[in-house]
């Protein structure tokens, strides 16, 4: 079984296009989308929900009212400014938790000499495996301001592996998140290929070498391709040189085209529609795909 | 006065609003560009400013005494991370996973946990006449961001009118940066992708409790439904950004818009004086 990982460090670059076609050139495959705070590949590769599971991960601290007695050794305890309060009009001080700073540790709930503080497992999203027409798509949603988007990402990966393995796929695609934290790290570990999709900018560029950085730690194959190259040829060859110098391959680049967007709107993957873009990246499947 | 500038959707030019509305605003008053984008800071890259300081960021995680520790286990039992392990008499701390919540050092009954730093990332300090930048680097191989923002966040001066250059995404990060801004504009751009991570970012604004309008960026594809989701919820559209190639040459070589390309000076000083309006509204409302 191989995983191929599409990942950029800046967001935007076309990660999500590239991979939507991918999936469609590789005609049968189990299809991933790891970018669980904004998860966009379901709008370009259709599917219908086949099974879906709840993510539990982590506690949410909860303060009971009635037993609460204001006394605020939990707002001194909480690093993460997660304990409000608020002054009622007869002058008594009420305490609560920010549930979107809270991370789970523990210490209020501990520590507070009314135990007063309930710590209930915490819903953190969902994930769900649709069937599409190129393959089972394990895709997901982080519940909003929560917190753990890397161990969701991990859930994803995991459950894509068994999809694979139940269903005889030697192939899983997997569209990454943006940045180079948690989630980024979560998607990386443990695959095979890793293509990066960067555009031809300064902070494209910048944001690159800090992937390559991060790529080294990790034992895989690495491609590089420029998407968008003709906005600036110049820093396209930058680009690619940098990439180059660190072992990544070039397998081509992709061209400015509004027929992207146009395949987006239209809910279909560049290939799909046989915009000049598409053709750059069927070259770029092409030559993953046989390396 | 704090600012945000976010988006649900990478890409969608957050960092060429900041880069630009800073500009402008600083014709009228200095202003402060607090780089909150720590996986991917850009913001210095556009804004041409003198590097002046670096500041080493840390957390703290604990350190054990391992003369003093009896393997008791409490401090494994308390951490909600597995960030501190108990085997063979002795605890482990395993910083890669630590939170730095200090419980681990109040649990431990025999006084065995003290803290020390474990560096993260970096603060640079970019200083001119109009613009100072604040820039949060997060070292590569971390993987939480959120500790390095809030002691980014902690240098703002509140009585300056600020930018926050917002991570991309709807998580941890993102609200970080977001929570106890006095407003929050959100770039999008109109295509499936754009509507749908506005529509998450819309609730996490919702959430967070922070006043926000909506930027839309690379308009006039043909494409109304952001329009729609923004007048059919009430939510103020600040202004819009036409798709046209040559704004994307200009950002591509790190440039200024409203330098490269004076026609657009209208577009943002128009997009500023919303914001501004909004904000008025919002604290008076406040009051």
């Amino acid at each position: 079984m191989e995983e191929i990982v599409v990942i950029s460090g800046k967001g935007g670059t076309g990660k999500t296009s590239v991979t939507a076609s991918l999936a469609h050139l590789a005609k049968h495959a189990v299809i991933t989308d790891c970018d669980v705070d904004a998860a966009d590949l379901h709008l370009v590769v259709k599917g219908t929900l086949r099974e879906s599971y709840d993510f539990i991960s982590g506690h949410l601290a909860t303060i009971n009212n009635s037993e609460c007695n204001s006394c605020g050794v939990c707002s001194r305890l909480c690093r993460f400014e997660a304990i409000k309060t608020t002054n009622d009009p007869d002058g008594k001080v009420t305490f609560h938790v920010e549930e979107a700073l809270c991370e789970g540790c523990g210490v209020c709930v501990r520590f507070c000499p009314e135990n007063a503080i309930a710590f209930n497992e915490r819903h953190c999203g969902t994930y769900s495996i649709s069937e599409t027409a190129n393959g089972p798509m394990v895709h997901a949603k982080l519940n909003t301001a929560a917190e753990n988007s890397g161990k969701l990402v991990a859930e994803v990966r995991k459950k894509a592996k068994e999809t694979a393995e139940s269903e005889n796929l030697d192939l899983i695609i997997t569209d990454g998140p943006p940045g180079t934290g948690c989630a980024v790290i979560a998607t990386l570990t443990g695959a095979d290929k890793v293509l990066v999709v960067t555009e031809p900018t300064v902070s494209g560029k910048h944001d690159v070498e800090r992937v390559i950085d991060l790529i080294k730690h990790f034992k895989m194959k690495a491609y590089l391709t420029v998407n968008k190259w003709d906005i600036n040829e110049s820093l396209t060859e930058e680009i690619e040189k940098a990439g180059a110098n660190a072992g990544f391959l070039i397998p081509g680049r992709i061209r400015y085209d509004r027929g992207i967007t146009k395949a987006q709107i239209e809910g279909i993957s560049a290939v799909e529609l046989n915009t000049p873009a598409g053709t750059d990246i069927k070259k770029i499947w092409e030559y993953i795909s046989v390396d | 006065m704090n600012i945000a500038i976010a988006s649900g959707k990478g890409g969608t030019g957050k960092t060429t609003l900041t880069v630009n509305l800073s500009a402008i605003a600083s014709e009228k008053f200095p202003v402060d560009v607090v780089d909150c984008d720590v996986e991917e800071p850009d913001s210095s890259l556009f804004l041409n400013i003198q590097k002046t300081d670096t500041e080493i960021v840390t957390i703290k995680i604990p350190e054990i005494d391992e003369n003093a520790c009896t393997g008791c286990g409490e401090c494994d039992r308390f951490c909600n991370f597995n960030a501190i392990i108990s085997f063979s008499g002795l605890a482990h701390s395993l910083p890669e996973l630590c939170h730095s919540c200090g419980g681990c050092t109040l649990v431990c009954p025999e006084k065995a946990i003290t803290e020390t730093d474990r560096r993260i990332g970096e603060i640079n300090t970019y200083i001119s006449e109009k613009i100072n930048i604040l820039e949060g680097v997060l070292d590569i191989g971390v993987s939480s961001s959120p500790p390095l923002i809030r002691t980014l966040k902690g240098k703002i001066s509140p009585e300056k009118f600020t930018f926050l250059d917002s991570p991309p995404g709807t998580s941890c990060p993102v609200v970080t940066t977001v929570t106890g801004c006095d407003y929050t504009v959100l770039v999008t751009e109109p295509t499936p992708f754009g509507l749908n991570d506005l529509i998450l970012a819309v609730d996490m604004m919702k959430d967070v409790k922070v006043d926000f309008g909506v930027v839309i960026n690379r308009a006039t594809t043909g494409d109304n439904r952001v329009k729609d989701f923004c007048n059919q919820n009430g939510i103020t559209i600040l202004g819009e950004i036409p798709d046209d190639r040559r704004v994307a040459e200009v950002c591509s070589e790190g440039k200024i818009l409203i330098h490269a390309l004076p026609s657009y000076r209208k577009t943002f000083l128009e997009i500023l004086e919303n914001i501004q309006n909004q904000m008025e509204g919002t604290m008076q409302w406040k009051r």
